[in-house]
């Protein structure tokens, strides 16, 4: 079997399945459930200056897709609720017990250097392999000047990094908050404070749906609702896109990524490593499904490694980042056209009609003797924008076939239909 | 009560066993069931699903509409292509119409979607406080329709919903044809048959005139003449013969028959129970007749069919509710003479052992009895000639037995439209006379309308 440890930022763990700072790391006993399940990690959720923060209830809703899949969470929840003093001790034990675990604690204190010096030399005392800083939660704690909006300011962040970097020895990792236009100018800061590595996403600012009846957000407190948190296999695609665009920035070149966002199977974190993603991080898949499902991810991902001849993690990280570019690069010569397997389709007509009414024209739909109708490429008009493709309820039915077009590759910067092409 | 089965027991089973015997055949979908089958629908385009619907519903989009928690929207897409799309709903054999032909009943994946259940599960829970359907201002047109089943009622409704008036002549005591008089007891529960009837009158504009039976005491010429159109809603209320020795012999007698009684029985518990019960015919009556006689307690149900398993009318799903009963088929088998005990009354039947030799059947002179307490004829109804016996009756053109249409439901004569199982068009379901109605109410109406503009 594929050998599945890490060490990440100077951080060991026998495999890249991280919990994330959130409810489930909460406390020892959900800590420690965790590791008998068998995750290689957990960052401790977010500790912060006495008195503890205080929660509200509720604190989750949810968008669901048909039959209540969960698309994804958002949560209102804010930092550890519980004393510093507890949570401190129950660190040192736990990571006493689990000594091959990675056991990170995420703090989250005021934007002031004295509130920081007073509190990591507590945390390097547990034993703690490392810290995150949270500078992404995007509800609540800006109000009160942390988390996202310090995140937001890559000037705060460079300056909090540089200030953790200081005062503790431990391996300093700086979450993102995607609640931004530019990840890289985050980054950057995180990278230029010194950091030892950067964890992204943290969630995304959200409203997921309105209780129609009573005029009142999702989740409802009392009668009344805020923007929280968004989390879960909806936001993978703009993790990945971040991850993707930190890992191909020459400017934090080498900083380790821990990829987080909707990371549910292995599937999911085969996809966040192949971007550059050294470890990931996991929270929703885990509240909706229980610590369980670590095992089928660890077990999956380790059997995709045995089939593709990649004997650890580091043989296949980054092999996708090499082919992530600039839309201005891509080869506009490059032609593929949809193919349809009629042995395959069942008929259904959501080609044609995705086709007919908001693209190419490109899907012909042909009447049947016995009433019902045939569908074909009209290759002439396929552009190979995989609609047909997507639409499509029978998965492989419709293959979208590069074209053989005898043209060299020729991008746009290249191009003389491009007035702004580059000389030469 | 039924004359020819008098001297049979009656059922050993108690009033409340019965009632479970005869609850509903497939119990409607709960709520949850229902969003996890509508989600299962692939919205098709130029759907196979309504292809095959002989009303045209759009299933798509109202299965669409019942995922969107919209029941209501749901419940008007199904109504306003098919007043009756409750009762068929129940009975259509969907497994050989939409639910055949649904993309997801491919060889990948082997599961319709539940489309039927979907129908039945919108009106169900449609929840309207008035009838979905407005009237059009009133035309000054009175309509005669003939027969307040499926066809006629259907007929009725889109006229009374285009501003006419209209008239329907009805023989029996009560409206719904065969969803009242013909249908398993087990499809259509509580009274089904009736609260749609009373649902589309619902619109207004239509009455019901009861003991009215063409060729008795209603002529077709009167009618033409009385009325600005004439739709023949007609059903099918001869039985074929066998054409043997005692066929009138007590016990033996037609299912449609036994099954009217049964469906019109307030108290199960004193239907005559024939504990040996021989069905003849293989089409879904006979499916029908022998289930429900296997529900009533009947030791021994055999089917006889002169033919294969290949010919059956009855759909597979048919065959496999009989199978589920401990309903006996017998294929390739005669019948040739009807077996009577000393009184008289029938005791069984032989049969001769059929096969096809160069296509045709023939015997094999081979023979068999079977012992019966009651038999029952599922073999074929057919047109009864006295209704059409008046002189413009006469004149009406025919299909083989039945009444000949166009497209447009018009018969030979002008003004006299016809549909449902008087007709040869298409199949003789519901689904089919619910759409054959509406036809001709289409084109009724466009027709009148015609004249209105031209005068």
């Amino acid at each position: 079997m594929a050998d599945l440890s890490i060490e990440f930022a100077g951080i060991k763990a026998p495999n890249p399945f991280w919990l994330a700072s959130a409810p489930p790391t909460d406390k020892a006993y959900n800590v420690v459930r965790a590791f008998e399940a068998g995750w290689g990690g957990v960052v401790w959720k977010t500790l912060g200056e006495d008195p503890a923060a205080v929660n509200v209830s509720s604190r989750y809703s949810a968008h669901f897709g048909a039959n209540r899949q969960v698309q994804g969470i958002n949560n209102i929840e804010l930092i550890t609720d519980r004393s510093l003093e507890i949570n401190l001790r129950e660190i040192t034990q736990v990571k006493k017990d689990w000594p091959d675990r990675a056991l990170i604690v995420s703090l989250m204190v005021p934007c002031i250097e004295e509130s920081w010096k007073f509190i990591l030399p507590l945390v390097e005392a547990t034993g703690a392999d490392g810290i995150e800083l949270n500078f992404g939660c995007p509800h609540g704690m800006p109000e009160r000047g942390m988390g996202a909006a310090v995140g937001q300011v890559p000037e705060y962040v460079e300056m909090v990094t540089r200030w953790c970097k200081t005062h503790c020895a431990l391996p300093v990792i700086v979450k993102l908050t995607p609640n931004i236009t530019d990840i890289r100018q985050s980054a950057r800061a995180a990278h230029r404070g010194g950091a030892d590595a950067v964890s992204l996403i943290n969630t995304i600012n959200s409203i997921t749906s309105v209780d129609l009846d009573r005029m009142v957000a999702h989740p409802i407190v009392g009668d009344q609702s805020t923007h929280g948190g968004y989390c879960g296999s909806a936001v993978k695609p703009i993790a990945l896109n971040m991850v993707a665009e930190i890992a191909r920035d020459p400017e934090t070149q080498g900083l380790p990524i821990c990829g987080i966002g909707g990371i549910g199977t292995w599937r999911d974190a085969a996809e966040f490593i192949a971007l550059g993603s050294g470890a990931v991080q996991v929270c929703t898949a885990a509240m909706l499904h229980g610590f369980r499902i670590v095992d089928d991810m660890k077990d999956g991902l380790a059997r995709w490694m045995d089939q593709h001849g990649h004997r650890n993690l580091e043989a296949f990280r980054g092999l996708a980042v090499g082919h992530t570019t600039d839309w201005k690069y891509l080869d506009i010569n490059y032609q593929s056209v949809a193919h349809i397997d009629q042995d395959a389709c069942i008929g259904c007509g959501r080609c044609h009609i995705a086709c007919e009414d908001t693209s190419h024209q490109a899907i012909a739909s042909t009447l049947k003797a016995d009433g019902t109708h045939a569908y074909s490429v009209i290759e002439a008009e396929c552009v190979g924008c995989n609609l047909c493709q997507i639409t499509c309820p029978v998965e492989g039915c419709i293959d979208m076939q590069a074209q053989d077009t005898g043209k060299p590759y020729m991008n746009w910067t290249q191009d003389p239909r491009n007035p702004y092409r580059e000389a030469g | 009560m039924i004359d020819a089965l008098n001297h049979l027991p009656r059922p050993r089973a108690g009033a409340d066993q019965l009632a479970e015997a005869f609850s509903d055949l497939a119990p409607p979908l709960t709520a949850r069931q229902a969003a996890v089958e509508s989600a299962r629908c692939l919205y098709c385009y130029d759907a196979p699903c309504v292809n095959a619907c002989p009303s045209e519903i759009d299933i798509p989009s109202f299965i669409h509409r019942i995922s969107d928690e919209n029941l209501q929207g749901a419940a008007e897409r199904i109504l306003s292509a098919n007043i009756l799309g409750g009762s068929c709903a129940r009975v259509c054999p969907t497994e050989i119409l939409c639910q055949q032909a649904c993309v997801r009943n491919n060889a990948q994946e082997c599961a319709p979607v539940l489309i039927g259940q979907l129908q039945r599960y919108a009106l169900d829970h449609a929840g309207f406080t008035e009838h979905p359907f407005q009237r059009s201002p009133a035309s000054g047109k009175r309509i005669a329709v003939v027969g307040a089943g499926p066809a006629g009622l259907s007929c009725a409704h889109r006229l009374a919903m285009h501003g006419h008036d209209v008239v329907i002549f009805e023989a029996r005591e009560k409206a719904g044809g065969l969803n009242e008089y013909g249908i398993a007891r087990y499809k259509l529960v509580d009274d089904y048959a009736q609260r749609e009837v009373e649902f589309l009158l619902g619109i207004g504009g239509i009455e019901i005139r009861h003991g009215q039976r063409l060729g008795a005491n209603l002529s077709l010429g009167e009618l033409h003449a009385q009325y600005d159109a004439v739709f023949l809603g007609l059903g099918l209320a001869a039985v074929r013969q066998l054409g043997l020795a005692d066929e009138d012999a007590p016990g033996l007698l037609a299912a449609t028959e036994y099954i009217r009684e049964l469906r019109q029985a307030d108290d199960l518990t004193q239907l005559p129970l024939a504990d040996r019960c021989l069905v003849l015919g293989a089409g879904n009556t006979a499916i029908d007749m022998a289930v429900q006689m296997s529900c009533l307690g009947a030791r021994e149900v055999n089917l006889v069919y002169r033919r294969g398993v290949s010919d059956m009318g009855a759909t597979d799903h048919e065959q496999e509710i009989a199978k589920h009963n401990q309903v006996r088929l017998h294929t390739w088998a005669r019948p040739e003479a009807v077996l009577l005990d000393d009184t008289g009354r029938v005791r069984g039947m032989r049969f001769a052992r059929t096969q096809l030799v160069d296509g045709r059947l023939g015997d094999t002179g081979e023979t068999f009895e079977l012992a019966a307490d009651a038999i029952f004829k599922a073999i074929g109804q057919r047109f009864d000639d006295a209704s059409l016996a008046d002189p413009l009756a006469a004149q009406l053109a025919r299909d083989g037995e039945r009444i000949q249409v166009d497209a447009h439901m018009q018969t030979s004569v002008p003004g006299i439209y016809a549909g449902g199982d008087c007709t040869a068009l298409g199949q003789d379901l519901t689904v089919q006379a619910v759409q054959h109605g509406k036809l001709a109410a289409e084109a009724i109406h466009a027709q009148l309308m015609l004249n209105v503009e031209a005068a």
